[in-house]
């Protein structure tokens, strides 16, 4: 029981979380708390086969699709708090509300007794008792479930499945195509210019500089210059100026070491 | 151990999921909230299968997990179609049959 009150809390805690977290990857985290505790609350309640089977199936398969989907989804695809229909949110918090109150004073006027335990049916162990009635009482529903399986693969390799439109690309096309841009818009033939590789520098973040000192805008990742994150040609020569002492006009290019 | 705490938390917790996908806009937020109530029931169970002294609740809710992982899954690949041709993963913006 101890188990329980301290889990419990934590439990409703996520669960709430659930409905508040404005990113998707966060749901999904707490979702995994939520799923867990429950896995210790089976535990607890001498179901170790289900324990066991709540970590592998829904921890460690269920999530893991939910996040790889999130992944593909783009992880930035947060909630719109726009309200389609005037007065949703407020009316289904009220029923759910009024659902989540009818539940637990129905539950609170049914006596449920003592609980018998499950010390004579999990006689032999949990698994041997969970597989003796699976396999005699419940064998029927057992097989029907490899249809249901298979079913739902086919189905999520049809929903996958997408039909090519167009011819494959081969890379003489593709390189047909450069020459062809090269032709119409001047674009450079060529792969991108890579970073700089400087004597105190050699990060991704570095751009090259080009011949008259300037940085060669193509050599550094699109995303670093969104984020800002990319060191300019100047304050390299900075940094060297204040390494060696020197105070030399001509940086920059002066001290590149082979731009790879 | 008593019963009731146990099923007054599944209760909680399928209310949430309840409220959850009353409120929330993206799919794959609706679609864990499923999950959380199918987790709520599955705990009811298990604990009714103690109450009672035999495992047919265990079953039932190995059943249910069987029946959720066969769900996830078709259910997250029409949420990867609709995101492809749509480019949104909000279901506000399936609303074609609506018109």
């Amino acid at each position: 029981m101890i188990a329980f009150w301290i889990l419990a809390p934590i439990m409703v805690a996520a669960a709430l979380g659930l409905l508040f977290a404005r990113k998707a990857v966060h749901a999904a985290l707490l979702l995994a708390v939520v799923m867990i505790s429950l896995a210790i609350l089976y535990a607890v309640q001498d179901a170790p086969f289900l324990f066991a089977v709540q970590i592998i199936v829904y921890t460690g398969a269920i999530l893991m699709l939910f996040l790889f989907v999130l992944m593909l989804v783009g992880v930035d695809s947060s909630d719109s708090v726009v309200e389609t229909i005037k007065g949703q949110r407020v009316a289904s918090i009220l029923v759910g509300l009024g659902f989540g109150l009818l539940l637990v004073i129905g539950i609170a006027q049914v006596s449920f007794g003592t609980a018998v335990g499950l010390d004579g049916a999990n006689d032999g162990g949990n698994v041997p008792a969970v597989a003796r009635v699976l396999f005699t009482r419940y064998v029927f529903a057992f097989e029907v479930t490899s249809a249901l399986l298979i079913t739902a693969a086919l189905g999520a390799m049809v929903l996958a499945h997408r039909e090519r439109l167009t011819p494959k690309l081969t890379q003489g096309d593709l390189a047909a195509q450069r020459m062809r841009d090269y032709a119409a818009s001047g674009k450079h033939p060529g792969p991108l210019p890579p970073p700089g590789v400087f004597a105190r520098h050699n990060a991704v973040d570095t751009p090259a500089l080009l011949p008259d000192g300037t940085a060669a805008p193509g050599s550094i990742s699109r995303v670093l210059a969104a984020r800002g994150t990319v060191k300019s040609a100047p304050e390299i020569a900075d940094d060297i100026k204040a390494l060696t002492g020197e105070d030399s006009t001509s940086t920059g290019a002066a001290h590149t070491e082979g731009e790879a | 151990m008593e019963v009731a705490p146990f099923i007054v938390l599944s209760a909680i917790l399928f209310t949430i999921g309840c409220v959850g996908v009353l409120t929330r806009r993206n799919a794959i937020v609706v679609f864990m909230c499923i999950e959380l109530m199918l987790n709520a029931s599955n705990l009811a169970l298990i604990t009714f299968s103690r109450a009672n002294g035999n495992l047919e609740g265990q079953i039932a809710a190995f059943f249910v997990m069987v029946v959720a992982a066969a769900e996830v899954v078709v259910g997250l690949a029409i949420i990867m179609t609709i995101f492809r041709t749509r480019r949104s993963a909000s279901v506000d913006d399936a609303s074609l049959l609506k018109y």
